[in-house]
């Protein structure tokens, strides 16, 4: 596996993937390692290195890599190749690409936060406009939309960019503006930016939503919920597969609740039972196809519509 | 004392042991660590030198740093302190990226303007260094460490412009590939060009897989010739004089002032050629926004440190950093040691080696203090 410029210990999806091979090590017995990219020109020498390790499934963590990948494995066709939160228009027939259906958990935390703000003002902070933020961004848009909708309530979401994954004073000035004008919830999708996100609900004593792994333990008073993505469950699951056979490459996947590789955490002191029974509820819905979660804005659009 | 000080003033000698009880400290941190260091250094070297393609990558690896390593020597030989390299080498990115996106001349045109650019941004970057110093006689660690954050956000900013966004990426459309300065690149992915190099696999592996390019021959000319110019003419003896004492320059009709601004004008040229190099030799061909500095720049100060800020020297120093950073990731791999442990490893060798040069100036010291007993 190789890693983006995030690192293995980011808190966020690197470390997840690395803790699902951990996994696959300790129940399997596999082998496996790590490579940390500190730049941008490391990917391609990296998954390079990573091949001639004789590794028969290379991972890729981050859309950012995508070129790489795809280039080392069309240079590598012996090599399985998978990446994680990019899809390839073009199929390899030893590429893999993974994507989750983040509007899924965005849409339980939404819900979860129209249910729970007092001030009926709550904000999303998202890194950088693209298909992996807006589905984060609409989803959470449509839950906080069937919350209204159902409990009769007008619940209203303030949203903002920080145009950037990395830089937590922007999320943190951003969240800290958000909580002044009556934000009392801010739900951020901006990795590294988010974790100032966090921080400003810390100060102002509001609450915060995080995203990809459980963020309790950030700020264990004030981060209510997080909408998560499994990335090592999503690394574990498919690796076996490929490995296994059963799985060629050349496909996209796309995993969501149905998979059980999205979802919340069950530890939920910060929010009403009764709430977070019903986002389960709502989660079941969504298995089973009756609730589609939008993932951009024509789909949002159109979502709003149909309630 | 004499044979002391004799013994001190060996450089060569110094390093070398400097080197020789970084890898034994490196040796203990990973016993300590519950890593065998024999193994450990086995995969150091194998990830280095292991194969062809190893090699290259080190060379490709020690083109910058060779560049930025020798900006800062000729800085620190005129007696400045060029921190500012890393911002320089940004701000050579910028420049070359934004030139490299919109301008599309045929390569023997596109290429020299692309480097042009690049290199003009990190001399611009470094004169305004020089020239506030020389004018204001503000300090250039306080004002090159400002502009390495300016350059950063200048960089996230371009990046961000509509224009040079690549949709769906952090990053900007890559230069286009007229600016490409790797060895053959369209014609070793071509289907003539991969059949013929299958023949021999070791120049199958260097072209096809990695980005070998013209940028190291670059980076040693410029190091062999910023040697010329300070050891042979005038304008080097000038600047080595005002590097010594800035004052007996000044008395002896130097002028001083217009020395500091022309000295950060080549040393940060050097950085924004390092920079501009990068763009046009390596993947992904852009930059992208960044987190925190790629140390692309503050490695070039190790390297001065560790070649006793000679130009000559920053080519091995060059060449040896970069081979300890990409080999060190096999450590990783191999070993599974965290990549934590691998900068102790490296952080411990160039501190001993910086160490190295306090020895002369020791030497230095001891000598003094005996010249002035005796003219006491």
């Amino acid at each position: 596996m190789v890693t983006d410029t995030g690192g293995v210990s980011d808190q966020s999806f690197n470390q997840s993937s690395w803790e699902g091979l951990q996994q696959l090590e300790s129940d399997k017995g596999w082998e496996v390692s790590y490579i940390e990219s500190k730049q941008e020109s490391d990917y391609a020498t990296n998954l390079d290195k990573a091949v001639d390790d004789e590794a028969n499934l290379v991972w890729g963590i981050g859309f950012n890599m995508a070129d790489a990948v795809a280039h080392s494995a069309q240079t590598n066709p012996d090599v399985q190749f998978a990446i994680i939160d990019n899809a390839y228009d073009e199929s390899q027939s030893n590429l893999t690409g993974v994507t989750f259906r983040a509007q899924e958990p965005s849409f339980l935390v939404g819900y979860i936060a129209a249910r729970t703000t007092k001030t009926n003002k709550i904000g999303f902070v998202g890194g950088i406009t693209g298909v992996v933020i807006d589905q984060f961004d609409y989803g959470y848009r449509a839950g906080v939309d069937y919350a209204n909708k159902e409990a009769g309530t007008s619940v209203e979401v303030q949203g903002q960019y920080a145009d950037s994954f990395s830089d937590a004073a922007k999320g943190k000035a951003i969240a800290s503006k958000m909580f002044s004008d009556g934000c009392d919830i801010v739900f951020h999708a901006a990795g590294g930016a988010g974790a100032g996100v966090i921080e400003a609900a810390k100060e102002a004593n509001q609450y915060a939503i995080g995203v990809d792994r459980d963020q309790n333990y950030l700020a264990p008073d004030n981060v209510i919920t997080s909408a998560l993505k499994r990335v090592d469950k999503a690394i574990i699951e498919v690796s076996t597969q490929i490995e296994a056979g059963t799985l060629k490459g050349g496909s996209n996947i796309e995993l969501g609740f149905k998979e059980d590789c999205v979802g919340i955490p069950e530890k939920h002191d910060l929010i009403a039972d009764d709430v977070y029974q019903a986002a389960l509820a709502l989660s079941e819905k969504i298995k089973d196809g009756s609730i589609v979660p939008p993932m951009n804005k024509d789909s949002y659009d159109k979502y709003v519509a149909s309630l | 004392m004499k044979t002391i000080v004799k013994l001190l003033r060996k450089p060569i000698a110094a390093s070398i042991l400097a080197i020789a009880v970084g890898f034994l400290i490196a040796a203990i941190v990973l016993a300590i660590a519950g890593y065998a260091p024999g193994p450990s250094f086995a995969a150091l070297f194998n990830g280095m030198i292991g194969k062809p393609k190893y090699i290259s990558n080190v060379v490709i690896k020690a083109t910058p740093l060779i560049l930025t390593g020798t900006a800062v020597a000729f800085a620190f030989k005129t007696g400045l302190f060029n921190i500012g390299a890393e911002g320089q080498y940004v701000t050579g990115t910028i420049c070359a990226a934004i030139v490299g996106i919109s301008c599309d001349f045929p390569p023997v045109l596109q290429v020299p303007l692309v480097i042009l650019a690049g290199t003009l941004g990190g001399a611009a970057c470094g004169a305004l260094v020089g020239w506030l110093k020389a004018k204001f006689g503000i300090n250039e660690v306080i004002t090159s460490i400002m502009l390495n954050w300016i350059s950063l956000y200048a960089c996230n900013f371009v990046v961000n412009v509509p224009a040079f966004h690549q949709p769906e990426s952090t990053s900007t459309y890559a230069v286009n590939p007229s600016s490409y300065t790797m060895i053959l690149p369209k014609w070793k992915l071509s289907e003539e060009g991969l059949a013929t190099l299958k023949g021999t696999p070791w120049l199958y592996e260097v072209l096809v897989k990695t980005d070998v390019n013209v940028g190291i021959l670059i980076a040693v000319a410029c190091a062999i010739l910023i040697a010329v110019l300070l050891k042979r003419t005038k304008m080097g003896y000038e600047m080595r004089a005002v590097g010594l004492n800035r004052e007996a320059a000044q008395f002896a009709g130097i002028n001083v002032n217009r020395n500091i601004v022309t000295c950060m004008l080549i040393s940060g040229a050097l950085c924004g050629l390092a920079g501009a190099l990068a763009v046009t030799g390596l993947e992904p061909h852009n930059i992208s926004t960044l987190a925190a500095f790629e140390n692309n720049g503050f490695n070039g100060l190790s390297v001065a440190f560790i070649a006793g800020s000679s130009p000559i020297g920053c080519i091995f120093a060059g060449f040896l950093f970069s081979g300890l950073i990409y080999g060190g990731q096999s450590v990783q791999q191999v070993m599974g040691a965290p990549s934590d442990i691998i900068n102790i490893m490296i952080g411990t060798i160039v501190f001993l080696m910086a160490l190295s040069q306090v020895v002369p100036m020791v030497a230095d010291w001891l000598e003094r203090r005996e010249k002035g007993v005796a003219n006491a």
